[in-house]
């Protein structure tokens, strides 16, 4: 058994611990927002918080996993200023990426809720977008910052 | 499935249990006819398509049921938009619901159920109106019968009706039950210019706050009660056949419980998805060599260029082509060669399905419904009223998703097992198993005479045949529409035009890639362009602007675009400017790019890029811009550096890492200007794309020296300035 501590909840899952982490989140656990892109960390739709920062849970094993705290796309509020940011610059068109997108800039202004246009690239340059959202991505991002610091 | 998804029988169940009114738009021979649905449930399906349902309750909501599928371009915004500014509906009022699959929801155009060639809006405004103006003409009568008033004193206001003498108003949530009693308007009065409140108004989309919050069902994040899942070990090379594989070692990897061979491979069926993969791993099938197993890059590009010379299908013709060559005061020619491009949308391709002996059911990102309910009878034998279809967010589609090659093999372990079955695909499987948007190689000659015009173009086009396959009885006189497109009806006035077609086959197999033939016939055609204009002496917007003279429309989006991106100022020194333009989907585009390349290490950077559209009506802004937006950084990634590689008779690219897209430090700052136009409506997910590549590569001319004749240009262009 491997006990998994997800959003503040604590979970028992019977898996191998060599699984990647994100196939027990969604498939074992239906937490669905994480999304699958490629498999080898190259596209980021697949990023959870661990300890508070962004990792690609397609390259993390589930073993490695216990004792850590997890969060997903569903662990982060709703009122959050980047996820009202993705609203209001209507940032998704297919979606498929965006909890992946999402979860990286939050771990990004956690770090620095200041980012400049260069630190802003450096960290999402890691998360593909085929719709190519890119320029509304960047807006929201500096739409959060905004708020995060006045909050 | 972790959201409800309904069935037809339940949404004809929702709508007779006599809950609120229910409009139903229905095609018929003879146009558009409008009907309750307890009417249309009687009409036999032949005589009449219900192409939409639009539903009032009495929670006070209304429903569109949507026959086109969401993948991002908005659909379920911009078709609710249309229904709801007729039906003078609130906007928070309304909902949407992806319809089921069957003849009833059928595009009334295309007789089919698909969502593709940019086409949603275009095809579905006119009975989205009508649906609407009807609704809000019978929730206003029902209003007028309540109170006693005459109709004419009953306004409709955002949801209610409003007797202005009293100041009396019933909202449309209680007025629904008995206006779903009055027959039908046939003639509702519809809006007039000017009236809308909705069309032409940036409105938020209706599916931003589930894909925020992570709680949009995707393809993938369907699961049903006891499912399964199957891993499918593919063949790695075109046509190779199975010569052994480890049946019993599969079969010993916990959790597998049915290791099946199927059409496209050997499926390994497990109870959950690691032990699926796991016992596809353990098969460790040998593989025969396949039909051509020393294909690789460069006999594929030997191979079309052998085809450059052969004779060809004529796709155009007019005047004198020979004679006006031999006249020309100058002559230019030039060869084109684009690269095999795959669709790598997000989602990589899934299916989940439960076949039963009496009913099947489908959970499928879809782009084609009616290929979904084909390929279910097809492969379970089924009625179609057993077969029941859910379509859910499609995780891009970019029309990979017309194809079915994902719920076939889905269905048939279903079928194999007995057990619901999904099948989620890896990278490398979906980049590997793509119909690709084919490769290209085009030979190009043009004339100029002494004054410095354009007299003749012979273009000749050699490429695969996306039609052969998919639509056969649309290939007339061996002539592929796909492979043509763009040039054939090219609107540029030149006397002596020639467009010749030569069929190429290969093992790969095509499909269509966001704008399809579009996506490669602009690039040469206005490349080519360039070349003339320079040949001629001529400023490349003033040359085309001289082979518009009878093209109002387009020259107005060729002056729009010049004008926005300032296409007189002057330049940093070494940054380059250039123009292309191109008419796809009902839409003209014209793009001016600006870029530069570093010296050092030769990398193209595109600054900038201004985009002039004329769609003709515009439904929402906000949504056309995006499009637009997402189309010319697509059209941006596949230009700079995509190309599927392909050697020992099979793809050779696997993942992100070998099929790179274009990232977020790499886009430039674009503005999009929509052109104001009262003109027929054009699409607008796809028309964006094809102008970006010749744009950026006529910019790079003009900043390098360099022309670009092959795609993608990153390569290229570093070899070309080695050489330098």
């Amino acid at each position: 058994m491997i006990s998994l501590e997800i959003n503040g909840k604590k979970y028992e899952v019977d898996v191998s611990p060599d699984v990647p982490l994100l196939w027990v989140i969604r498939e074992h656990l239906k937490l669905t927002g994480t999304k699958f892109g490629c498999g080898i960390g190259m596209c980021g739709a697949c990023t959870v918080h661990i300890n508070g920062e962004a990792q690609r849970s397609c390259q993390f094993a589930v073993g490695d996993a216990q004792g850590k705290k997890i969060t997903t796309i569903e662990g982060i509020p709703v009122d959050h200023p980047v996820k009202r940011a993705w609203i209001e610059e209507q940032v998704p068109q297919c979606g498929y990426c965006q909890p992946g997108q999402i979860m990286q800039a939050v771990a990004l202004l956690g770090e620095d809720p200041n980012p400049s246009d260069e630190k802003i690239m450096d960290a999402m340059s890691g998360n593909l977008c085929r719709c190519g959202t890119y320029p509304y991505i960047k807006q929201a991002i500096k739409k959060a910052a905004k708020e995060v610091k006045k909050s | 499935m972790t959201a409800p998804l309904i069935t037809r029988r339940d949404l004809l169940k929702k709508s007779l249990v006599g809950v609120g009114l229910v409009v139903v738009a229905s095609v018929t021979p003879g146009g558009y006819r409008i009907l309750k649905a307890e009417d249309a449930s009687k009409e036999p399906s032949d005589a009449c398509s219900l192409t939409l349902w639009v539903r009032v309750t009495p929670d006070n909501v209304v429903t569109v049921v949507l026959n086109k599928s969401e993948m991002g371009q908005g659909v379920y915004t911009s078709l609710p938009m249309i229904v709801a500014d007729e039906l003078e509906a609130d906007w928070k009022q309304v909902r949407f619901e992806p319809a089921p699959a069957g003849d009833p929801y059928k595009d009334p155009l295309m007789g089919m159920q698909l969502t593709g060639g940019s086409t949603s809006v275009r095809h579905m405004f006119e009975p989205l109106r009508k649906a609407g103006a009807a609704a809000r003409e019978m929730l206003r009568i029902a209003a007028a019968q309540t109170w006693g008033v005459p109709e004419g004193e009953c306004e409709v206001y955002q949801g209610a009706v409003r007797h202005v003498k009293s100041g009396r108003s019933l909202s449309y949530g209680q007025l629904c039950e008995k206006a779903s009693k009055l027959p039908i308007p046939q003639h509702p009065p519809l809006k007039k210019e000017g009236q809308f409140r909705f069309i032409g108004t940036p409105l938020p989309r209706l599916d931003v706050v589930e894909k925020v919050n992570g709680s949009a069902v995707f393809g993938i994040d369907i699961y049903l009660p006891a499912m399964a899942y199957a891993a499918i070990a593919r063949p790695p090379a075109y046509g190779a056949k199975p010569t052994a594989y480890d049946q019993e070692a599969a079969g010993k990897v916990a959790g597998v419980f049915k290791v099946t061979p199927i059409d496209r491979g050997i499926a390994v069926c497990a109870n959950t998805l690691e032990s699926a993969r796991k016992g596809k791993d353990a098969l460790r099938v040998k593989w025969g060599p396949g039909f051509q197993p020393d294909m690789e890059n460069e006999t594929l590009e030997k191979t079309f260029n052998e085809h450059l010379g052969k004779p060809g299908v004529t796709a155009r013709s007019q005047g004198n082509i020979a004679k006006a060559l031999s006249e020309a005061a100058r002559k230019v020619q030039a060869t084109y060669f684009l690269p095999y491009l795959a669709h790598t949308t997000m989602e990589p391709m899934d299916c989940t399905a439960h076949v039963q002996k009496d009913r099947c059911d489908v959970g499928v990102p879809t782009q084609s419904q009616t290929g979904v309910l084909m390929t279910a009878q097809r492969v379970t034998g089924l009625k179609p009223e057993q077969i029941h279809v859910h379509t859910t967010y499609l995780g891009g589609g970019f029309g990979r998703r017309s194809e079915v090659d994902m719920v076939e093999e889905a269905l048939q372990t279903s079928k194999a097992t007995g057990k619901p079955i999904k099948v989620i695909w890896t990278r490398e499987e979906d980049i590997q198993n793509d119909f690709y948007r084919p490769g290209n190689c085009c030979r190009i000659e043009g004339a100029i005479n002494e004054k410095g015009d354009l007299t003749a173009w012979s273009h000749k086009v050699v490429a695969p045949s996306i039609f052969a396959r998919v639509f056969p009885q649309r290939v007339k006189d061996g002539v592929d529409p796909a492979a043509v497109e763009g040039i054939a009806n090219m609107a540029y006035e030149i006397p002596n035009l020639q467009v010749e077609y030569v069929r190429m086959d290969t093992p790969i197999p095509v499909g269509f890639w966001r704008s399809v033939g579009s996506s490669h016939n602009a690039f040469t055609v206005e490349s080519f362009m360039d070349e003339l204009a320079l040949a001629a002496g001529k400023d490349p917007v003033e040359f085309r602007l001289n082979l518009l003279k009878n093209h109002p429309r387009i020259r107005r989006v060729v002056e729009f675009a010049a004008d926005k991106a300032g296409w007189e100022k002057s330049l940093k020194k070494g940054d380059g400017r250039g123009f292309a333009y191109h008419f796809a989907f009902g839409s003209y585009v014209a793009q001016v790019a600006e870029v530069s390349i570093q010296e050092k290490e030769g990398a193209i950077k595109v600054h900038r890029v201004v985009c002039a559209v004329d769609c003709g009506p515009v439904l929402n802004p906000a949504i056309i811009t995006a499009q637009i937006r997402g189309a010319i950084i697509m059209g941006l990634s596949a230009a700079l550096r995509e190309r599927v590689e392909f050697a020992k008779g099979r793809v050779a690219s696997t993942n992100f890492d070998n099929y790179e897209l274009l990232r977020m430090n790499e886009i430039p700052e674009i503005e999009v200007h929509i052109v104001p136009s009262k003109e027929e409506m054009g699409g607008i997910g796809e028309p964006g794309l094809p102008p970006i590549a010749p744009a950026v590569a006529n910019a790079v001319f003009k900043a390098s020296g360099i022309r670009v004749r092959r795609l993608p240009m990153q390569p290229m262009v570093l070899e070309a300035l080695k050489k330098k």
